[in-house]
């Protein structure tokens, strides 16, 4: 007999709440609003040419999530992994950056294994357009993706939609245009990787200062065939200053009704036992005379 | 989201955490009980809240409870408060076109091991769609979140031991809910520490 999974295994989206949540979007103000990252995302090849540097791509972030108005996370991570030499910089609907690049990760490290040779950055951008491309833009997922392989090093734009760019500096998010009009007055070609790093750190910086969307640290990534570095807050422009009075409340203050201490076992010793009578430590053998043990007063001894 | 209210705050304290929810369970404006507590336990150090619409509340808490025991049984072991997490944000994206109306908290102590000897308590909550936030402070959600927001960012400090932190949570929960006309109607919270678990029913409004 074979027995039946207990979970059968939920390939793709669960729609069955749907109908439920329209009904409850018209009696109420509206569905949820989901985290978005408002973001500035940028991106720009590197080196080569007559820089005599290895060459290579540099993404930038900034580090804020918004939920509506409200800044929902200070420090969030926008540079998403996808290989060792591959990296993609999310905007758009947080869930959704971050489930399709873990998606395609996954599926581009089996790809990888089966194909015996290293991804390349066209297939990740592939995989990404044509799943992006199936969801007709209810994915909202906005990236820069950037990498470097055997061809050299490549950077692509991929909209929601499905459509995607191929250019050696690229912006994405609503910060978008305060970090181009950065890029368009500073980029030149063949630039060394410290000046890429600058570069992308200004554009970026642009956006936290100019754009409400986004804001906090600047997180870089700079890929070169050598390997990946992860800069992550590497710059943090909007450090929170030194709270000037103490805001501890006085033990007490706090009326409470019911307490309940649940104790949770610590540490545990186990005495181990082995054999019988004489052998355990501290139990004396005493010898009891026939029906005088337990049970011998109502007669229920086996041998008397 | 806003049908039955209710809201809910989670700090990091010194090798502590605590996780606090109000009492209220309403219709809109009318209120219908005032013993709906939204915070559940997974095992001994690993808590979360679940505010939002109290249908969500129970259908979720029963799903994850299957979830963890089919961990439980499969890995031999409890689960961490990470990996908790992003069991619940998978849970709730795969509704991603029909979400929950449900923003999880999630408060709790990873237990030291040879590779991690020395863990960093941990609290995280998400969107309704399971977009993950780690904070390194404080995590809010429910219908009084701004104005949680607001009085956290205010009273927060780092390392607070266990009775003070009590304190600094409990009066972020009820200054921040007595200004939400959906969520209030008593409160509790839960402090968690390697050796024990508190369990506190505070003194609130009950308007």
């Amino acid at each position: 007999m074979v027995a039946k999974a207990v979970e059968t295994p939920n390939i793709g989206f669960d729609f069955s709440n749907h109908a439920r949540n329209q009904f409850l979007g018209q009696r109420l103000q509206g569905v949820p609003k989901a985290t978005s990252t408002g973001t500035t995302i940028v991106g720009v090849i590197f080196g080569g040419g007559d820089s005599g540097e290895e060459p290579g791509v540099c993404l930038g972030a900034d580090t804020r999530a918004t939920g509506g108005p409200i800044v929902a996370d200070k420090n969030c991570e926008k540079i998403h992994y996808l290989t060792p030499q591959i990296r993609c910089c999310g905007a758009g609907t947080a869930a959704d950056t971050e489930f399709v690049t873990n998606l395609i990760s996954s599926n581009l490290e089996l790809h990888a294994l089966s194909q015996g040779r290293p991804a390349r950055v066209v297939t990740a951008m592939t995989m990404l357009k044509q799943y992006l491309f199936r969801y007709q833009g209810h994915v909202g997922a906005h990236l820069v993706l950037g990498g470097v392989d055997v061809t050299g090093p490549q950077l692509f734009t991929v909209h929601a939609h499905g459509s995607t760019d191929k250019l050696p500096y690229v912006t994405m998010g609503s910060g978008s245009l305060a970090a181009m009009a950065v890029f368009e007055s500073s980029f030149r070609e063949n630039m060394k990787k410290e000046e890429a790093i600058a570069l992308v750190a200004r554009a970026i910086r642009s956006g936290i200062f100019n754009d409400l969307g986004s804001g906090s640290n600047v997180d870089v990534a700079v890929i070169t065939k050598n390997g990946t570095e992860q800069l992550r807050n590497y710059e943090m422009p909007n450090e929170r200053g030194i709270k000037s009075r103490n805001y501890k409340f006085r033990r007490g203050t706090t009326a409470w009704t019911k307490e309940a201490v649940r104790s949770l076992v610590v540490s545990e010793e186990i005495k181990s036992t082995s054999g019988a009578g004489k052998d355990q430590g501290g139990v004396e053998v005493k010898a009891v005379p026939t029906g005088a043990g337990a049970g011998g007063e109502e007669g229920m001894e086996i041998d008397s | 989201m806003e049908l039955n209210g209710g809201s809910v705050v989670a700090m990091i304290g010194k090798d502590c955490v605590a996780i606090a929810s109000d009492l209220r369970l309403g219709n809109q404006q009318v209120g219908i009980a005032s013993n709906f507590d939204k915070v559940f336990p997974v095992n001994d150090k690993l808590y979360y809240g679940l505010p939002g619409l109290a249908t969500d509340v129970y259908t979720l808490r029963e799903h994850l409870r299957f979830r963890v025991n089919m961990y439980r049984m499969k890995e031999e072991r409890e689960i961490t408060p990470k990996t908790f997490t992003h069991l619940l944000s998978s849970t709730l994206y795969e509704k991603r076109f029909g979400p929950f109306f449900i923003e999880p908290v999630v408060a709790g102590l990873t237990t030291p091991t040879p590779l991690d000897p020395n863990p960093k308590p941990y609290i995280s909550t998400m969107d309704t769609i399971g977009c993950i936030t780690t904070p390194k402070d404080f995590a809010v959600a429910g219908t009084a979140a701004d104005k949680l927001y607001g009085v956290a960012e205010g009273l927060w400090e780092p390392d607070l031991e266990p009775e003070d932190l009590f304190e600094t949570i409990s009066q972020t929960l009820l200054n921040a809910v007595d200004r939400d006309a959906l969520s209030g109607w008593g409160a509790v919270v839960h402090i968690i520490t390697h050796d024990k678990v508190i369990t506190r029913t505070l003194r609130a409004r009950m308007d």
